[in-house]
């Protein structure tokens, strides 16, 4: 196992680099240009300064070489620097977004909590709620319970999360009041009463997408429920005397697991980037906020270094999707 | 064996129905044996005559729906099994009644070790602990034959060829000591040499532990090696019982003997063809009213379509005990 991983994170080295250049390339011919949020009164020398000043005149190549050298050996040097005081990465130029002229990692640091508080708790609740639906459902199928819950995982699935949100808002922030329409960023939780407020306002775009990844996720653990609930080994269990329990949450979950598994974790990386309409939606200023916003500003780096993280993370969990799997089932052998 | 000892197991008139979108197929009807301390009952017939069912029926076996035991008495110790709650029953499979099934590729848990799997029943019907299940477990592996015992007990079932894997159901089966052994084709889905390896462990297991066996097979080859007994069953009933020599000896039922026909000879010139027995066996979707095998039997009158015939006795012993028949038709009055 640990050869293997050994081997699958070397791989993926190439496979990154290959990632990154492409990545680099589509954002470098997408139109638009930094410039086109300066004002026209601004002449045209001045502008030209600006742009060198960026090094946005620089040939493609050697902005991506800068940029290649920036992500991994600067960037990590400062996180160096900021963890054990030393000062390596000292004069050296990080990346830095073309917007607000600050680094870029600097503010995705920033951008990051409010993008795991609310996204990350609406996957695991998704997740928690889909598992125990998925199980009984195929336990019972075509019960009332499996009727109604195919149904509400039907709507969940199809009806995009943008729709959703605004009813969402519609219902309970327009015309109930339950909840603000919009996520306060700025909000500390320092006592019940500001922890109150944080669950108020993270109600609804967590309702949002977990109900999207509880429907996805129940149905997969349905059907992989439903396809081992009829294996032989099932009968065998059965016929040892095991009560119903042990048949189905010991020997059936295991096996239905499985896939399962990997589903999740190949879902996790969507949590950065999936999210982004309903980061939108309900203002979330999290990181989908930040990309939309970098895109529309033609900010290169910015739009550049998160697309990439995203790609590392899908990769990484890849990875970790291929080992539990090895983990769940005996009959892989990653050596 | 024992003769005159009362049953471990007792079958009475036992009906099962499947409720299937195209109406009710009746999968058992009115099937009756019982089973001697010790003894090895073997039960013959073709693929879908109700072998499999009859057996998975009388422990709660078969997923309701579709499967409905509507009528019957299943006796194990005086206690009727189809009248006492599924966690009464659950007590029962396992420890009272053991059951090996006919694919041993799928028949094991794929993602537990083989310990595991064993030590289950253990743990949960003899209340031992999981070091004392630990210790039985190797015991039982040792004593199916598997070498190594100890250091097996970790491994998983894809470690294990087909005959291995078998030896480890006969294991999980016998893990609790049971008064029956239910093997439902154990070795079908196996090669020859297989076979007869895990027949003739079966046949050692007998005479160590003393169990009574039901067999189940389409091979009569099988039967005649180690039955002491055997039942042939056509359209979910029980068309012909006798002892294992008697029948072979003394076929009645147009069934009994083509099938008996239908075994190539391994001596002498090949006389002609082998036989086979022409047309499918039937779906029947009512309770029989009429004889199952008559569009398949040479001797059919008019009284097969008219009239199911019952069981009866051929040799003046009590039906069930010496050797009866399901038949109208008379093979000595034929030859008179």
């Amino acid at each position: 196992m640990l050869t293997f991983t050994i081997r699958r994170l070397l791989l993926a080295i190439p496979t990154l680099l290959f990632i990154s250049l492409i990545i680099f390339l589509l954002v470098d011919f997408a139109p638009g240009s930094p410039m086109s949020q300066i004002p026209l009164t601004v002449p045209p020398e001045v502008r030209l300064k600006i742009i060198e000043a960026m090094g946005a005149n620089e040939p493609v190549y050697v902005r991506y070489l800068l940029w290649l050298k920036q992500f991994f050996v600067v960037e990590p040097l400062v996180l160096w620097d900021h963890w054990w005081g030393t000062n390596f990465s000292e004069g050296m130029q990080r990346i830095v977004s073309w917007q607000s002229r600050s680094p870029v990692m600097d503010i995705i640091v920033q951008r990051m909590p409010q993008t795991l508080t609310v996204i990350g708790t609406s996957y695991l609740l998704g997740v928690l709620i889909a598992l125990p639906i998925g199980i009984y459902s195929a336990y019972r199928q075509y019960s009332w319970f499996d009727q109604i819950g195919t149904f509400i995982a039907m709507i969940g699935f199809s009806v995009p999360t943008f729709f959703t949100g605004l009813v969402l808002i519609l219902v309970f922030a327009v015309n109930l009041h339950w909840f603000p329409s919009i996520y306060d960023t700025s909000l500390r939780v320092t006592d019940w009463e500001s922890f109150l407020k944080q669950v108020r306002q993270m109600a609804m775009p967590v309702m949002v997408l977990a109900l999207y990844n509880a429907a996805q996720i129940s149905r997969y653990m349905r059907s992989s429920m439903l396809e081992n609930l009829g294996q032989d080994y099932v009968r065998t269990a059965r016929a040892k005397g095991m009560s119903e329990r042990v048949v189905v949450l010991k020997h059936v979950l295991r096996n239905s697991m499985i896939p399962v598994v990997t589903v999740i974790a190949l879902g996790i990386p969507s949590i950065f980037g999936g999210a982004i309409i309903t980061e939108q939606v309900f203002r979330v200023n999290g990181l989908g906020a930040l990309l939309i916003g970098a895109i529309q500003g033609s900010d290169l780096p910015t739009v550049q270094t998160l697309t990439f993280i995203f790609a590392v993370l899908i990769v990484l969990f890849n990875l970790i999707a291929d080992i539990l799997y090895g983990i769940l089932d005996p009959r892989i052998r990653y050596d | 064996m024992a003769d005159g000892a009362a049953p471990v197991l007792d079958v009475r008139g036992l009906k099962t129905v499947f409720r299937t979108r195209g109406g009710e197929v009746h999968a058992v009807n009115s099937v009756s044996f019982h089973l001697d301390p010790g003894e090895l009952l073997g039960v013959v017939g073709e693929s879908g005559s109700g072998k499999s069912v009859t057996m998975m029926s009388l422990i709660g076996l078969l997923p309701s729906p579709p499967a409905d035991v509507r009528e019957g008495q299943v006796f194990l110790d005086g206690r009727d099994l189809l009248k006492i709650s599924a966690d009464e029953l659950r007590d029962v499979r396992g420890a009272k009644i053991g059951f090996v099934f006919q694919d041993p590729m799928t028949s094991l848990n794929p993602v537990f070790t083989v310990g595991n799997q064993i030590m289950e029943p253990l743990v949960r019907h003899m209340g031992l602990t999981k070091k004392q299940a630990r210790t039985r477990a190797a015991e039982l592996l040792a004593l199916v034959g598997i070498p190594d015992a100890e250091k097996r007990l970790d491994a998983y079932p894809h470690q294990f060829s087909g005959g291995m894997r078998q030896r480890v159901m006969i294991a999980i089966a016998l893990a609790c000591d049971p008064d029956v052994l239910i093997a439902d084709e154990p070795t079908t889905a196996l090669d020859v040499t297989i076979q007869a390896q895990i027949l003739e462990l079966v046949k050692g297991l007998r005479q160590k532990l003393g169990m009574a066996i039901v067999w189940i097979t389409h091979d009569l080859g099988v039967i005649a090696g180690i039955a002491d007994r055997v039942m042939v069953m056509y359209g979910g009933q029980v068309v012909e019982q006798a002892p294992v020599k008697e029948l072979f000896a003394n076929p009645r039922h147009p069934y009994t003997r083509a099938l008996l026909k239908t075994i190539p000879s391994l001596t002498g010139e090949r006389e002609s063809r082998l036989q086979v027995i022409e047309g499918q066996p039937p779906i029947l979707s009512g309770a029989p009213t009429a004889c199952p095998f008559r569009a398949r039997c040479a001797h059919a009158f008019d009284r097969c379509s008219a009239e199911n015939p019952l069981r009866r006795a051929v040799d003046g012993k009590p039906v069930g005990r010496g050797h009866d028949v399901a038949c109208h038709w008379d093979p000595e009055a034929a030859h008179a």
